[in-house]
């Protein structure tokens, strides 16, 4: 069965390649458990005030993310056109979070 | 080049394959399944990043804001936490397998995948079941408006991925037999959708519950 597979990068698709790869999946599995474990532990046991927490989330939060969009969703090697695609993405989804934003530094400025 | 699968079947009645849904198209570099999905959650990024937006601008125009933990059940979405990146996991693993040409273990983890779903709803409904009974419904103020809103919308997109991988455990399997690339192709697509709903979770609960 396996032989009527086609593959699109046959250096990508050979079963060692796999293997490793499923190995790294399971260190970023991991990774992602400790890092939840960090943000529950820092922020409500440690009872960080507002201002350090939302710094603290928001940062383990992205590195979650990263890991899960880069390795998961396989964007540390993925094709051009996908990388246009998130890249617009990317800009409107930053003036969606900006305009709210750019009301509170506007009043806290009056 | 076109694949057989990806030709234009004609058997004496008028039948037009979808094309390459199998071999990357040589001009985009990818199969069409795998961009339309990219392009879907492109799209998805702008629903919940308006809904995001809302949450910061009624969070930070609001004079007081309650920490989530102090009205909401941490250790219950802590848990739900983990279920979600576990399924994460499960289905890259289940794309991994069927790579390799084994589908009994590719089956496997799908449904492992479909297990963490459905504990993860369970999870849910125990969240809601208490809010309702403590008198926490979305009329209650902004904060419960803004959680039932970003959860209830994360829980059909939970939902919706929960049907396909039934589909594809079940009868949608039935497409290995005659094109094996097609159905790893299906669950690699089916897994990106659900690394992004992973994705949503990630930045809801440190949201909604921790701060």
């Amino acid at each position: 069965m396996t032989e009527n597979v086609v593959h699109e990068h046959d250096s990508h698709n050979d079963p060692e390649h796999i293997r490793r790869e499923i190995r790294v999946y399971k260190i970023i599995f991991a990774s992602l458990l400790v890092l939840t474990v960090l943000t529950v532990g820092v922020i409500k046991v440690g009872d960080v005030p507002i201002h350090y927490a939302i710094m603290i989330a928001l940062a383990i939060a992205i590195t979650k993310g990263t890991l899960v969009a880069g390795f998961f969703m396989h964007l540390l090697s993925e094709k051009k056109l996908i990388y246009a695609v998130l890249a617009l993405t990317v800009v409107f989804f930053a003036f969606l979070i900006w305009l709210p934003l750019h009301d509170v530094y506007t009043k806290m400025g009056k | 080049m076109v694949s057989h699968a990806d030709a234009v079947a004609d058997h004496g009645h008028h039948e037009i394959a979808i094309p390459y849904n199998v071999t990357p198209r040589p001009d985009t570099g990818v199969y069409n399944a795998k961009l339309g999905v990219w392009l879907f959650l492109a799209s998805e990024v702008m629903l919940f990043g308006a809904l995001f937006s809302s949450l910061i601008l009624l969070r930070t125009g609001a004079p007081s804001w309650p920490r989530g933990w102090e009205l909401l059940n941490v250790w219950a979405a802590t848990l739900n936490t983990f279920v979600l990146i576990s399924s994460s996991v499960t289905v890259v693993l289940a794309w991994s397998y069927l790579r390799l040409g084994d589908l009994k273990m590719g089956r496997i983890y799908i449904g492992l995948t479909l297990l963490c779903a459905a504990i993860f709803m369970v999870v849910k409904g125990f969240e809601y079941t208490h809010e309702f009974r403590e008198g926490n419904f979305p009329s209650k103020g902004n904060f419960f408006a803004l959680y039932f809103t970003l959860t209830g919308l994360h829980g059909l997109h939970v939902l919706g991925g929960m049907i396909v991988f039934f589909y594809f455990l079940t009868v949608g399997s039935k497409m290995w037999k005659t094109e094996p690339q097609r159905y790893t192709n299906r669950i690699e697509v089916v897994g990106l959708y659900w690394h992004f709903v992973d994705l949503v979770w990630i930045f809801l609960f440190p949201t909604l519950y921790l701060l």
